[in-house]
């Protein structure tokens, strides 16, 4: 056991530093280091970057594309990620349905679809969330009937995140009714957007932003070459997926980061007749976060290490998925203290580009709520910390 | 002792509770949010026609000779409703002042038109760099003959952009942070050399940046005496401490009723959310929370309005409360309501951004923690 890097991981390191310094766009550095949202345009180019580099597939099979990176050379790549700022990949496409096509799709589909995904030319959205199912997402009722070469959707699917730039969705449908359990009934299936019949209604989050969408689906036509695997086997598939989704939600290096800049910043905060980091009862809340997460550093760890790659993480996953969200959420509430008063003003134009007014507070203040606002979706997404409880509860304790 | 109500608040409860019911939904208070000004001018103009301005006024104000319970009564319900028309800027904040210093004469040039609902008024409570330290006071005012000479800078100015008059304390001696030495100047917004950057705020209120640039008054603008602004500004200070406090606990009502209220209605794995214990004793927290909170508030509300020599204790005991244990209570609400409670179309959300607002205003839990702890 040793927790150094070993000379070989040193040496991956400094390339990854390397790529970070060298090839992460100036201009999109300078609008994340002022807390501004990339456009969906600045995104795609960032994705492009990585495929170009081979960096694209992270977790995916070298055969697929992908980078056959140890667990070890992941958690370097995740940290020099997060300290450099750069955007988060957005994971639909290259962390959810592209490991469910290469492992459960069919020849023709992974030609069809992975390489378009991993060259981030396809936008993804996940649709398995209905207004009536969200914990209890086996009651999904959108319906999938098979007439002729070609099934017939419709139903409505909610929370789709960033489903208005989405090219395809990835459903959870119900293709049979008919089943003892039912979890069988369910597949998992492939939607063009396009498709005529399928309409995307915006849902504006409680910080005013354009995130989530209600996507309708009336009597949409899909072939059925679209239909991942096998018919009713889409609960199984989906579940891997979200397995993989809570281990990436635990976001260990970014709340690295985000802690490190909060412990500069009240260093050198103007705010009160002494800098921040003088006051015992912050730095102390603060301090408690960083162990936290140092420990949550080594679960992810040893998690990793004890799946091989490719393979999907079990239900340990959910343990990750809960303290990593509650240590980002404590960090947005230490952010939104140290701003004190100015985390109020509501002042989003100002970091747009064409701002040419008078601004108010710091970035890091003004953000502070908002961010704090828009996070509580973390501990509600991919699969609620209560549900990710009720999991450990059952699969892990046996319960 | 007596927790109950006297006829008089029982009245004035009532009132607002049905202006709220009949007058007041949640659509109208999201487009009076949005409007141009912040608030309903005509809202306000109901608030002065049923007296609801005078409050905590003397009789010899013209006033209805009300105190901080008063005010407990009324910012308590106004929190239920979310009402977002400026009763701390002009009634507890600017009225404060007036009511503590002002002259009969200022009293009649301005407290009469803040009463009438013709007179929008603020106090710029605050500066960049003072964080949570009410003293701390940088803009300056030198004498020049008769007149005043205001320079510096106020932050979040409640309703500034709005506002007639902005009440400005200024430093006249001593040391930035020192208590003495500060001087409460009424200043007509208007002025030459005021200049005010409204915006909104992450609540759905509204405040302002102010830079005073050689902004020229007379010496009838003094409140009170020169370098004795001080005890007025931070006895006013708990006041508006007190206030918001009660309208946290109002927030903190509505959120655990309507949580309970959901979590009847919202179903999932066939039966209602509320019937599952990991989320029933969450619930149960939230009401004691709630208990708690309405406890503390009544004994320090009372505390104060009764001179006891805990009051500045009390404040701070509340003001945590709600910081800690209220603030909590607001992320339960939302994440009992799954992924509606973080939508804009839903209430709850709304009150939670107000109750977040109002942990961070006049000391956050910290700040209040250490002069307990002092
Ligand atoms: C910002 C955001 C983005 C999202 N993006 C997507 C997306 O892209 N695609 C997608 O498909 N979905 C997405 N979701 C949906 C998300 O997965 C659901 O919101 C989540 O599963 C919870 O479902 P719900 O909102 O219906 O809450 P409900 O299931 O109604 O839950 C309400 C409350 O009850 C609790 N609860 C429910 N059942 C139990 C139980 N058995 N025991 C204890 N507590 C319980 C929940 O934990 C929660 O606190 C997103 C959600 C949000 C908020």
């Amino acid at each position: 056991m040793h927790v150094t890097f070993s000379p070989g991981e040193l040496v991956f390191q400094e390339e990854v530093r390397a790529f970070f310094r060298d090839e992460y766009p100036e201009d999109m550095r300078q609008k994340r280091d002022k807390g501004m949202e990339l456009d969906p345009d600045d995104q795609i180019r960032w994705q492009q970057l990585l495929y170009k580099k081979g960096w694209a597939g992270i977790n995916w099979p070298v055969e697929y594309g992908g980078t056959g990176w140890t667990p070890v050379q992941k958690y370097i790549y995740a940290t020099e990620e997060a300290n450099a700022n750069a955007p988060l990949v957005i994971p639909f496409g290259l962390s959810m349905v592209g490991p469910v096509i290469y492992t459960f799709g069919s020849e023709e589909q992974k030609q069809r679809f992975l390489p378009d995904i991993l060259a981030s030319k396809v936008w993804w959205c996940q649709g398995y969330s209905e207004p009536g199912s969200g914990s209890d997402l086996a009651s999904l009722k959108t319906r999938a009937d098979l007439v002729g070469d070609h099934f017939v959707v419709s139903g409505t699917k909610t929370w789709t995140t960033l489903g208005q730039h989405a090219d395809w969705i990835f459903c959870l449908v119900r293709t049979n009714t008919d089943v003892a359990r039912r979890q069988e009934g369910i597949s998992f299936m492939l939607i063009d957007m396009k498709s005529p019949g399928v309409s995307v209604k915006p849902i504006i989050l409680l910080d005013g932003v354009h995130e989530v969408n209600e996507i309708h689906f009336e009597n949409v036509e899909v072939p059925v070459e679209n239909l991942v695997g096998e018919e009713g086997k889409g609960w199984t598939y989906g579940k891997v997926l979200l397995q993989h989704e809570r281990a990436n939600i635990a976001g260990v290096a970014r709340s690295r980061y985000r802690l490190r800049r909060l412990r500069n910043q009240v260093k050198s905060s103007v705010r009160g007749a002494a800098p921040l980091s003088g006051d015992k009862n912050f730095m102390r809340r603060l301090a408690a976060v960083e162990v936290e997460l140092k420990a949550l550093e080594y679960t992810e760890l040893r998690t990793l290490a004890a799946v091989s790659s490719g393979k999907a993480p079990g239900p340990e996953s959910s343990i990750l998925k809960v303290k990593g969200t509650e240590i980002q959420q404590a960090i947005d509430m230490l952010y939104v203290q140290a701003a004190g008063y100015y985390a109020l003003p509501y002042v989003p134009d100002q970091y747009r580009p064409d701002f040419a007014d008078q601004y108010i507070g710091e970035e890091a203040e003004t953000q502070s709520s908002l961010r704090y606002f828009n996070y509580r979706k973390a501990s509600i997404y991919g699969g609620s910390n209560e549900i990710q409880k009720n999991i450990i509860a059952k699969h892990v304790l046996g319960l | 002792m007596d927790f109950s109500l006297n006829e008089v608040q029982e009245m004035l409860a009532d009132s607002i509770e049905k202006f709220i019911d009949n007058e007041y939904p949640f659509d109208a208070r999201q487009t009076y949010a949005a409007s141009e000004s912040g608030f309903s001018a005509d809202v306000w103009k109901t608030f002065a026609e049923l007296g609801w301005t005078t409050v905590p006024f003397s009789e010899d104000d013209g006033g209805f000779n009300g105190d901080q319970v008063d005010v407990m009564v009324m910012m308590q319900r106004f929190g239920r409703g979310l009402l977002v028309e400026p009763f701390l800027a002009n009634i507890v904040l600017a009225g404060g002042i007036l009511k503590r210093v002002g002259s009969a004469a200022q009293k009649q040039q301005w407290l009469q038109g803040i009463m009438s609902g013709e007179l929008q008024a603020t106090l710029a409570f605050t500066e960049p760099q003072a964080r949570y330290d009410i003293a701390n006071i940088a803009t300056t005012a030198t004498a020049d003959g008769a007149d005043w000479v205001l320079n510096g800078q106020k932050g979040l100015v409640f309703n500034g952009g709005t506002s007639d008059l902005i009440i400005v304390p200024a430093r006249t001696s001593g040391k930035q942070d020192a208590e003495s030495g500060i001087t409460l100047f009424a200043v007509p917004a208007d002025t030459a050399g005021m200049s005010i950057n409204a915006y909104h705020t992450v609540d759905g209120l509204r405040a302002a940046e102010l830079t005073l640039n050689d902004v020229r008054v007379s010496r009838d603008a003094v409140l009170g005496g020169k370098d004795e602004g001080f005890v007025a500004l931070d006895e006013t200070i708990d006041d508006a401490t007190l206030a918001i406090c009660a309208e946290a606990v109002g927030i903190m009502q509505v959120l655990k009723d309507k949580t309970v209220e959901y979590s009847k209605n919202r179903s999932q794995f066939g039966v209602p959310i509320g019937s599952f214990q990991a989320l029933q004793h969450r619930m149960v927290d939230m009401l004691t929370v709630c208990e708690q909170a309405q406890s503390l508030l009544l004994w320090a509300t009372m505390t104060v309005a009764e001179g006891g020599a805990e009051a500045k204790r009390a404040v701070s005991s509340i003001k945590y409360l709600v910081g800690t244990s209220g603030q909590t209570l607001g992320e339960e609400a939302v994440q009992l309501h799954g992924g509606m409670g973080v939508t804009w179309d839903l209430d709850v959300a709304h009150y939670f951004k107000r109750l977040t607002a109002i942990s961070q205003l006049f000391g956050n839990a910290d700040w209040h923690l250490d002069k307990l702890a002092a």
